[in-house]
């Protein structure tokens, strides 16, 4: 126990006298979810819209004023002639242009429907089609303002509820990422380097030739990392609860002990990485490439995995930050019990493992 | 290390374009049919029917629904009310409950909308048939929206994250092999080795990081190539601009890496701090969030971003065959911050040596 | 059996594959006494060592270290040895004291122990002024004695050297050799791997390997003799031509 406590000490000191990645690995966390909560949105605010008014009438100016005065748009420019919208979009700074032709008014009281164009520029998807959406909820309000003597016929009236958050917050859908990260992070990428660390300098050698056995020197390494990585997502737990709102509608102690399960899952990660690389460059590298890559992408922090192709999609299953990451969602925003996450509760387990597995296997090898 | 400089452009081209998307589809739907007629067969159908949707499961009641939400087994379920047509026939309105596993806000928003547009159409149509029953008043007053989706008319969300990824690339190589190198050089000390040649350390430092520049540029062309070859992305403008471009542009991050080596002791340390930046740079870019959307002092910060100039650039000029006109305040500020940033370096590595 | 020996090795062998690394060597070194092991780089003297500080298995053969099988016996071995390697490895972020510390630590020194014998090793050492700087500022050549002094804390039986006087100047490296001089006369037998051949002629008795095989062994002089050299560096020649 004596040896163990030394051996931790050690380590401490080592974390904590190189200054410049202590500052990242805390400062890391915090300016990802800062971003994430403040900053980082797909919310529309202010998008600068173009208007072509051909007609120039009671109604389109009524309904320009309505556009204008929604906090979605801002008018920023109008135009006089079609062969403007080129240019338009070119400059990249109008995303929608609405188009009125000649006689709105008239055609509307005539023949009862009067055609709007909508032009958006589409290179970004997903807010082309929120412009859509909210230019079409104005024009539909509009309408039935006009028509308020008539009430319009055989309405299907579609009542959305929003689940577990009904504000749809992204800080509630990258508080569980970015806790993700850090922790394959400090656990994996942090271990790696450190054991690759002794090995360039020729300490390792030094530590296998005294009395302690390989699983104590390993133990030691890593357990240091384990008290990093459960300081950084208490951290990260905080800030999500207290300034961004976030609920933590589950158990804790399941919370805390799932935690503890993907940390030793990342951990042993680490070490099998150890065991395949001599220097911390190569520990680096195949930390970032073979971890933090897949991490980002396959495992839902940002991107949702269901619209993958197929091939990415059941690669995804390998990586086990996806299941952490539908295991923290399911207890801090769903309040979902063990009953509910027994399947990837157990995938961890046996990941888990089959990496301790494999680097214990990997190390026989090297000394043999 | 050639094969590398290669082979992973092209990988990360590949699994980046197709598992970075915020395109929503494959949405796993249930249903709670209560009413069972052949009008409620006929609404699931529409969703079955529907590219975006896919018809996961039925539920007696909502209970049931929401466990399967719970369990992330569907994205979004309706529930259908007794007497669907009826009500709709009598009561001039229905209401339909949809609920939606909201933790991703944005996809939420964008399923609302697309049951949103479904049930439109189909309230649409069934009007139709009904009306040749039913009168219904023709005095009312109807806008028809008429959209047009300019530039990417399919919607592709490739055609949008292709050009971004390229930038990142072209970062990531610029920032990581160069920048770092020059880190290598300091600690391995041959840094110091040509104080004692009679080559200047300017001609030294230039002759090391030509090389990297090349590389960068040849990558970039590469890339721009590989998005058009299999991902059918237009290269609109001119290609030579987007080149002229990135060639200051990867100047900046040369500098910045230099920068930061005068700052760090080892490899691990600058690749720590580069890291964080590049995350940084990356997240506030305007890759898959728009820059439009965040609060006026993060749009203040991103003016400090060279990524978010080069994705815009790219973009426009690829996407929408801007020129140089469309871009000089790009080229003026990228060139700016190239001078700056060089200038630090240089500034920073006369103090500390 | 000989136990009174310090290292007992009988047709000790290591196997990878198909290639053999150490092929079936036997000597033996007594108590005090300072053992050198050479051969050229890649004649298997890295392997050897490695097999008699128990980080290798031996493919065969016997060995009995202070006493213990290595087989059957590593955990004993390795509370009774000490080690220092070619790259003089401490900690460049700890302080002197800060490294004693732990690796007196890590042998199951008491605390008291760890103390006084770290006082000792400073007044030794004469390094009173930099005990609170990191070891990663010291010259080469402190660094070395440091290291040595490390691996001798826990007042092992036996000390293993690998190449440990490379890239230091000749003052230091005879300023080390006395300090192993003392460390022998105190009773501690010291195996030592170098390519130095002037250092050869320091130790009591030396064994040559080439291809994994000892083609020699005994004291310098004999050695001369035998090959009819003038110095240790022609002998190591005439063996490597042969």
């Amino acid at each position: 126990m004596k040896r163990f406590i030394g051996f931790v000490k050690k380590e401490i000191y080592h974390i904590l006298r190189d200054r410049r990645s202590l500052f990242i690995l805390f400062g890391m966390p915090i300016v990802q979810i800062l971003l994430f909560g403040f900053a980082i949105t797909n919310e529309i605010n202010n998008v600068k819209i173009g208007i072509l008014d051909k007609s120039n009438d009671e109604i389109s100016r009524q309904l320009i004023q309505k556009i204008d005065a929604s906090p979605y748009f801002q008018i920023d420019q109008y135009l006089y002639d079609s062969n403007e919208f080129e240019t338009t979009f070119k400059k990249g700074k109008i995303k929608a242009i609405l188009v009125f032709e000649a006689q709105t008014a008239k055609e509307l009281i005539t023949k009862g429907s009067v055609k709007i164009q909508v032009l958006t520029d589409a290179t970004e998807p997903n807010t082309a089609n929120t412009i859509l959406n909210y230019i079409q909820a104005i024009i539909q309000n509009f309408q039935s303002e006009i028509n308020l003597q008539q009430t319009i016929p055989l309405q299907i009236v579609v009542e959305s509820k929003m689940l577990y958050n009904p504000e749809l917050k992204s800080v509630y859908l990258f508080v569980p990422g970015v806790m993700t990260i850090i922790l394959m992070l400090v656990s994996a990428m942090m271990t790696s380097i450190s054991i690759a660390k002794e090995k360039e300098i020729g300490t390792m050698e030094i530590l296998l030739v005294s009395p302690l056995n390989p699983s104590q020197v390993i133990v030691g390494k890593v357990f240091p990392y384990i008290l990093l990585s459960i300081f950084n997502a208490i951290v990260i737990l905080l800030l999500g609860f207290f300034v961004f709102g976030m609920p933590m509608n589950g158990n804790l102690v399941l919370l805390g002990l799932e935690s503890v399960l993907f940390i030793l899952s990342a951990l042993s990660l680490g070490i099998l990485i150890s065991t395949i690389s001599q220097t911390q460059q190569t520990a680096m590298m195949i930390s970032l490439m073979g971890l933090l890559l897949p991490v980002i992408l396959l495992s839902g922090y940002i991107f949702p995995i269901s619209s993958m192709p197929q091939p990415l999609q059941i690669m995804s299953n390998i990586v086990p930050a996806k299941w952490y990451i539908i295991i923290l969602k399911g207890i801090m925003l769903k309040a979902s019990g063990i009953a509910l996450l027994w399947k990837e509760t157990l995938i961890l387990v046996i990941m888990t493992l089959f990496f301790l597995a494999l680097s214990v296997k990997n190390y026989k090898i090297r000394l043999e | 290390m050639l094969p590398i400089i290669f082979v992973m452009p092209i990988i990360q081209i590949l699994v980046l374009s197709y598992a970075a998307t915020f395109e929503v589809k494959n949405i796993r739907i249930g249903f709670i049919d209560n009413d069972k007629s052949v009008d409620s067969r006929d609404f699931i159908n529409r969703f079955n029917a529907s590219s975006l949707f896919i018809l996961t499961d039925l539920f007696q009641n909502s209970d049931q629904a929401i466990i399967a939400i719970q369990k992330g087994k569907i994205d979004v379920f309706i529930e259908i009310p007794v007497d669907f047509e009826k009500k709709m026939i009598q009561d001039e309105h229905v209401n339909l409950s949809v609920q939606i596993d909201a933790i991703n806000g944005s996809a939420a928003g964008v399923i609302n909308g697309y049951v949103g547009q479904i049930v439109k159409i189909f309230g649409d149509d069934i009007r139709k048939n009904i009306s040749t029953h039913y009168v219904v008043n023709s005095n009312l007053k109807r806008f028809e929206i008429v959209p047009s989706y300019w530039y990417n008319p399919e919607l592709d969300y490739k055609i949008f994250m292709v050009p971004g990824i390229i930038v990142i690339l072209v970062t990531m190589i610029s920032f990581f092999l160069s920048g770092m190198n020059i880190v290598r050089e300091k600690e391995i000390g041959t840094l110091e080795q040509i104080n004692v040649t009679p080559i200047k350390k300017h001609q030294f430092i230039i002759g090391k990081l030509l090389p990297f520049w090349i590389l960068a540029l040849f990558i970039l062309f590469f890339a721009m190539n590989i998005g058009r070859i299999l991902f059918h992305v237009p290269i609109l403008g001119n290609p030579f601009l987007i080149l002229s471009f990135a060639s200051i542009y990867i100047l900046v991050f040369l500098g910045m890496g230099f920068f930061i080596s005068n700052f760090t002791d080892t490899q691990q340390q600058a690749m720590f701090i580069a890291w964080f930046f590049v995350v940084i740079f990356i997240l506030m870019g305007g890759l898959f969030t728009p820059i439009e959307s965040m609060p006026i002092w993060a749009q203040r910060l991103t003016e400090f971003n060279p990524v978010k100039y080069f994705i815009e650039v790219i973009r426009m000029v690829m996407l929408k065959g801007s020129d140089f006109s469309d871009v000089k305040l790009q080229f003026l500020k990228i060139s700016i911050y190239a001078l700056v940033m060089n200038g630090l370096a240089v500034w920073s590595y006369k103090k500390t040596n | 059996m000989n136990t009174d020996k310090s290292i007992w090795v009988k047709d000790l062998t290591k196997k990878f594959g198909d290639f053999t690394a150490v092929d079936a060597i036997s000597f033996e070194v007594g108590k005090g006494e300072i053992f050198g092991f050479l051969g050229a780089n890649g004649a298997g003297k890295t392997t050897a060592m490695k097999m008699l500080i128990g980080i290798s298995k031996p493919t065969s053969g016997a060995a009995m270290v202070a006493g213990y099988d290595v087989f059957h016996q590593a955990d004993l071995v390795k509370q009774n040895i000490g080690y220092m390697s070619q790259k003089f490895a401490l900690y460049d972020d700890l302080t002197i004291k800060e490294n004693a510390r732990f690796f007196g630590g890590i042998y199951g020194l008491t605390n008291t122990e760890i103390k006084s014998k770290t006082q000792q090793l400073i007044t030794d050492l004469g390094i009173q002024e930099v005990v609170n700087q990191n070891v990663g500022s010291l010259p080469l050549g402190w660094k070395q004695k440091l290291a040595f002094s490390v691996a001798l804390l826990h007042e092992p039986k036996i000390v293993f050297l690998d190449e440990p006087t490379g890239g230091v100047d000749p003052i230091t490296r005879r300023q080390f050799w006395e300090m192993i001089y003392k460390q022998a006369h105190n009773g501690t037998t010291i195996f030592v791997t170098t390519h130095y051949m002037d250092e050869a002629e320091y130790c009591d008795r030396v064994s040559i390997m080439v291809d994994g095989r000892i083609d020699a062994l005994d004291t310098p002089a004999q050695l001369k003799k035998q090959f009819d050299a003038e110095s240790m560096n022609e002998v190591f020649l005439k063996l490597a031509r042969k």
